[in-house]
């Protein structure tokens, strides 16, 4: 274990999300796959958590858990006071809609609204957002507010995509591979706006990757295997996300 | 197998739902053609087959009586080979039960037998056994309108005398498949019947004995048809000739033919529209359920498959698809096409369908269905294939998108982003906005011109009824007669007015044109029988002169102020010139039209009548049928109220069932566009419908995306269905005007506002499905793969 990690978990932090006994069973018809097999787990308020892992481990089923977007087999997920674990469909469009920000590996762009409506389409539906361009600026998209997602680069696709989850001020932000379509310069830049929405606004942020490096940006890292946790510890020194190679 | 096959085989088997889908539209737009065509061809060809087998005659001539001895003479007419010399007598018939007034004509058969020509086709019981003076056999439709049998009585009044018959068996002639009474517009079972009975006994109840007055004929293979007329006119000119007339003249087979001939344009026109919309709705769903496989098509490529490999591989999954509803479509068409010719055949009163489905209509259907999908597949294909493997395997870019034209020009800010996204979508693909659209509005279209008929019927009729014909009941007389029996009539009691006319049977001729009809004589300024224009205008009968129905006035290239020739049939047949002072637009019939006046002058004959219109009081209506019917010269008497309720009942009857099949099938046809535009656009749009529902959109705002294009698209089409459907109905309108009848053209509201109904409850149902589609989008699965 490296010098500046340790294992002590600072339990007096408000709790976001806490995760009990969770499992998840993948019904494939003839097979069965196990995704989670009895996961606990806590996410506290403002921290930047990443999780690591190699393919299969398990760890983008429980970020889709914890956003909203799928439901667990067994156990118990909340947040906050809210039972995730015991929500309808209705309630998890809601908390989605007003609670949680997502990125994804593939931007996810609306190809037909530009950078700065693909922000709007969503505080338009939102309590308290803030503007498009204020959300595009904290990434460094002001200069792009009218270019259509066919006009701009996968990184700043990607940017744009973070603007658009922070948009709506959520109090969670799951990104899911962020940077995993792109190349390493990209993927920096890319990290650099996480790591300032994380920083400016507090916002609770799960970043899932398999790449090791980005661990060292992170306050936490949680590492998953086989569908368990087998491993979390706290860096006592953060890197900066411009220090980071790969 | 190889592997590729499988390939084709399971994937046929996941999307078979929109497989389906794609094979109905398919099978609809089959059907409808093989069904249309096949039965306007069937029922030609049992028209064909049914006049040679009962030697339906060639020319016919009716004449007031000639001596049998003049047969010989027509005989020796160079082309002739076989001439039939009869006896045809107007009857009035009585029917136990029936109150009403029935008339009837009376034809000869020979005393031994079978006639040699217009034979007869016995459907129960016997021909007239020879000299057998009290037998008759009467016509199926007659017999099934009273449901009589052999072994029943009729009791027929010819000549004024009362003849009790027996029946002895029923049948149907070539002659007669359409029966019709002389001025009417369609057949009346009930009211109108055709009778046959033995010379001898006929010639001597009508004073015909050794005489006749009718002749019918064949030709020789190579005959010249106008030289035979003439030579036979001027052998019947001394005996009262009417004129000799061609079997295309002839009564019965001109409604038929006019009959098929609407039949041909609509069963036409209409199966080529959806098999065109089918068609291209074929088109369209294979190039984008292709343009979806972009990234397989790549890694065939990149696994070392030729472009032409590629392109099979998709043909034949297509093929498979056109195959089926290729099949589907031909199997419904043949059951339906039978059922429908058997409609028809029971309308028309044939006595047998020979149904076929001609070999052209099959290959049609087939090359135009699978030349659309062939050619929509491969150029998909060959989209894809043109793209090296590497770039086809990376996501596609983002498709280009820029502000709509209804945003620059200034709107933009009232509009949030979902409704941007519907203006932008449908503006960047307008092709396909278009052609989707299109495809909608032709089914409303079809909608449109389906109930167009019921419009132009209910339009001619009231036009007919309440202000041309208002007369309660119409006499007519058996032969011209003076006013002496116009007074008697006037002095019923229950008679509140009455109104006199002179039909005249003529030749019109100008120059090498010629028209056999009548010329109606006319009580100037008369209330129950008028003039009135197809604009609702009365035309005033001038006091001398003739007026024509101005489509009778283009047959005979005369226009107002020229003179026509009129060569009259009947009397002393003069021969004059007349001048045209008027040409009036009607819808039913043609013919010219004099003041009474005027034309018993022509005539030379002083005053005649041919018959009366009455108008009554309809409490002692059958108290005056009942005293008419006793009069020796009443030749026929029509109730105008049951003239019309038959008129309704038989259009109605003949056209509800083509009208419901087509109502049936645009309805599926709108489903089946809005439905698999729908599901395309859901496969290509679902990731953008799933990224917005985990950034926490409802259903119901995703929904609104898709749904609010189609309706968009629906709204745009039926605007431009009416249009669409407009102009078809005044093609058919054109196309379908004849000397016997044109069609108004007039499309009401309801007709409308029933396509509109129909399209968008088809629409919506669709659009119901997919919406169930939406609601059930796997948010993971789609955000984790890419395009």
């Amino acid at each position: 274990m490296p010098a500046n990690q340790t294992n002590t978990v600072t339990s007096s932090r408000t709790v976001v999300f806490r995760a009990r006994e969770l499992t998840k069973i993948y019904d494939m018809g003839e097979v069965q796959v196990q995704a989670l097999r009895g996961v606990d787990l806590e996410f506290y308020s403002g921290e930047l958590a990443v999780l690591l892992g190699p393919s299969g481990s398990g760890k983008s089923t429980l970020l889709n858990i914890l956003g909203g977007l799928d439901t667990a087999t067994s156990g118990y997920v909340s947040y906050h006071d809210n039972i995730l674990t015991e929500a309808t469909e209705q309630e998890l469009t809601e908390y989605r809609r007003f609670f949680v920000g997502f990125v994804f590996q593939f931007y996810n762009l609306i190809p037909s609204l530009t950078a700065r409506e693909n922000v709007a389409i969503v505080t338009e539906i939102a309590r308290n957002p803030m503007q498009p361009d204020e959300a595009l600026a904290i990434v460094g998209l002001s200069d792009r507010l009218d270019h259509f997602p066919a006009q701009l680069s996968g990184g700043e696709q990607q940017r744009v995509a973070i603007a658009r989850a922070i948009a709506k001020n959520p109090e969670v932000l799951l990104c899911d591979e962020p940077t995993g379509a792109l190349d390493s310069k990209t993927g920096i830049v890319v990290l650099e706006a996480l790591d300032r929405v994380n920083k400016e606004l507090g916002t609770t942020t799960a970043v899932i990757t398999h790449n090791v490096v980005i661990g060292d940006m992170a306050d936490r890292v949680i590492h998953l295997s086989d569908g368990k946790i087998s491993e979390v510890y706290e860096n006592k020194v953060k890197k900066s996300p411009q220090d980071l190679h790969w | 197998m190889k592997a590729i096959n499988h390939k084709l085989w399971r994937e046929t088997w996941h999307m078979r739902g929109q497989v389906m889908a794609i094979a109905l539209i398919l099978a609809c737009g089959v059907s409808i053609f093989v069904m249309s065509l096949s039965t306007v061809d069937s029922l030609q060809n049992t028209q064909e087959n049914y006049y040679e087998a009962q030697h339906f005659a060639e020319v016919f001539a009716n004449l007031k009586r000639a001596p049998e001895n003049v047969k010989a003479r027509i005989q020796d007419i160079p082309g002739v080979q076989t001439v039939e010399t009869r006896v045809l007598a107007g009857v009035n018939v009585e029917v136990a039960d029936f109150k009403e007034p029935i008339t009837g004509i009376l034809v000869s058969i020979p005393d031994d037998g079978q006639s040699l020509l217009n034979r007869l086709l016995l459907k129960v019981g016997r021909l007239i056994e020879p000299y057998h003076d009290n037998e008759i056999v009467i016509s199926e439709g007659f017999a099934e309108a009273h449901q009589l049998r052999p072994g029943d009585h009729l009791t027929i009044i010819i000549n004024g005398k009362r003849k009790v018959l027996t029946i002895v068996g029923t049948a149907s002639s070539p002659e007669f498949i359409y029966q019709i009474a002389p001025g009417a517009w369609i057949p009346d079972y009930k009211r109108y019947g055709v009778f046959w009975m033995g010379r001898s006994p006929l010639s001597s109840a009508y004073d015909m004995e050794g005489a006749f007055n009718n002749v019918s004929l064949t030709l020789t293979p190579g005959a010249k048809i106008k030289e035979v007329i003439d030579k036979l006119d001027v052998i019947l000119e001394p005996y009262g000739g009417l004129g000799a007339y061609e079997r295309k003249d002839q009564l019965s087979h001109r409604f038929l033919s006019e009959e098929f001939k609407q039949l041909r344009t609509t069963a036409t026109i209409l199966p080529i529209i959806f098999l065109g919309v089918a068609a291209f709705l074929l088109n369209v769903v294979l190039s984008r359920l292709i343009r979806i496989q972009r990234q397989e098509i790549a890694i065939m490529k990149a696994f070392g498959y030729s472009n032409i490999d590629v392109g099979l591989h998709y043909l034949k999954q297509v093929m498979v698809i056109v195959i089926l509803g290729f099949i589907l479509g031909l199997l419904l068409g043949i059951w339906t096409g039978r059922g429908l010719g058997n409609l028809y055949m029971e309308f028309f009163r044939f006595p047998y369908l020979l149904y076929k489905i001609p070999a052209y209509v099959i290959i049609i259907a087939f090359f135009v269905t699978a030349g659309a999908a062939v050619t929509g597949t491969l150029h998909a294909v060959s989209e894809a294939t043109l793209l090296p493997p590497a770039i086809a395997m990376r996501p596609e870019q983002p498709v280009r998108y820029r502000e709509s034209f209804i945003e620059r020009i200034g709107i933009k800010r009232f509009l949030a982003q979902p409704t941007r996204m519907i203006i932008r979508h449908l503006e960047r693909s307008p092709m396909k906005s278009i052609f989707t659209s299109l495809g909608i509005a032709f089914a409303t279209s079809i909608l449109v011109v389906g109930s167009f008929s019921d419009d132009a019927i209910d339009y001619e009729m009231g036009l007919q009824f309440n202000l041309i014909q208002r007369e309660d009941l119409a006499v007519s007389f058996i032969e011209p007669t003076s006013y002496s029996s116009l007074y008697e009539i006037q002095s019923l009691p229950g008679v509140f007015h009455t109104e006199i006319f002179r039909s005249v049977p003529v030749r019109f001729r100008n120059e090498y044109y010629t028209y056999l009809t009548s010329i109606q004589g006319m009580q100037p300024n008369g209330e129950l029988s008028r003039l009135i224009n197809t604009d609702l205008k009365e035309v005033k009968i001038p006091p001398e002169g003739i007026i024509l129905t101005d489509y009778l006035g283009k047959l005979l290239h005369v226009k107002e102020g020229d003179l026509l020739t009129v060569e009259v049939l009947e009397g002393s047949r003069p021969k004059l010139q007349i001048p045209v002072t008027g040409l009036i637009s009607q819808f039913l019939g043609v013919g010219g039209y004099m003041d009474i006046s005027a034309l018993n002058r022509m005539m030379k004959e002083g005053y005649a009548v041919s018959g009366a219109y009455l108008k009554i009081d309809p409490a002692k209506q059958q108290d005056i049928l009942d005293d008419l019917k006793e009069r020796p010269r009443v030749a026929a008497v029509s109730i105008s109220t049951q003239v019309k309720q038959n008129l309704y009942d038989t259009f109605g009857e003949n056209l509800l069932i083509y009208t419901f099949i087509l109502t049936l099938f645009a309805g599926v046809l709108v489903f089946g566009v809005v439905y698999n535009s729908a599901r395309i656009s859901l496969s290509e749009r679902g990731r953008e419908m799933a990224s917005l529902r985990v950034l926490g959109f409802t259903r119901a705002e995703i929904s609104y995306l898709l749904l609010g294009e189609l309706a968009v698209i629906t709204f745009i089409a039926i605007p431009a269905g009416f249009l669409i459907g407009y102009g078809i109905t005044a093609y058919f309108v054109e196309a379908l005007s004849t000397d016997l009848y044109r069609i108004p053209l007039v499309l009401n509201r309801d007709t409308y506002a029933f396509a509109a109904t129909i399209v968008i409850i088809s629409a919506t149902i669709s659009g119901l499905i997919v919406r169930h589609r939406i609601d059930h989008l796997d948010l993971i699965g789609v955000l984790k793969t890419r395009e």
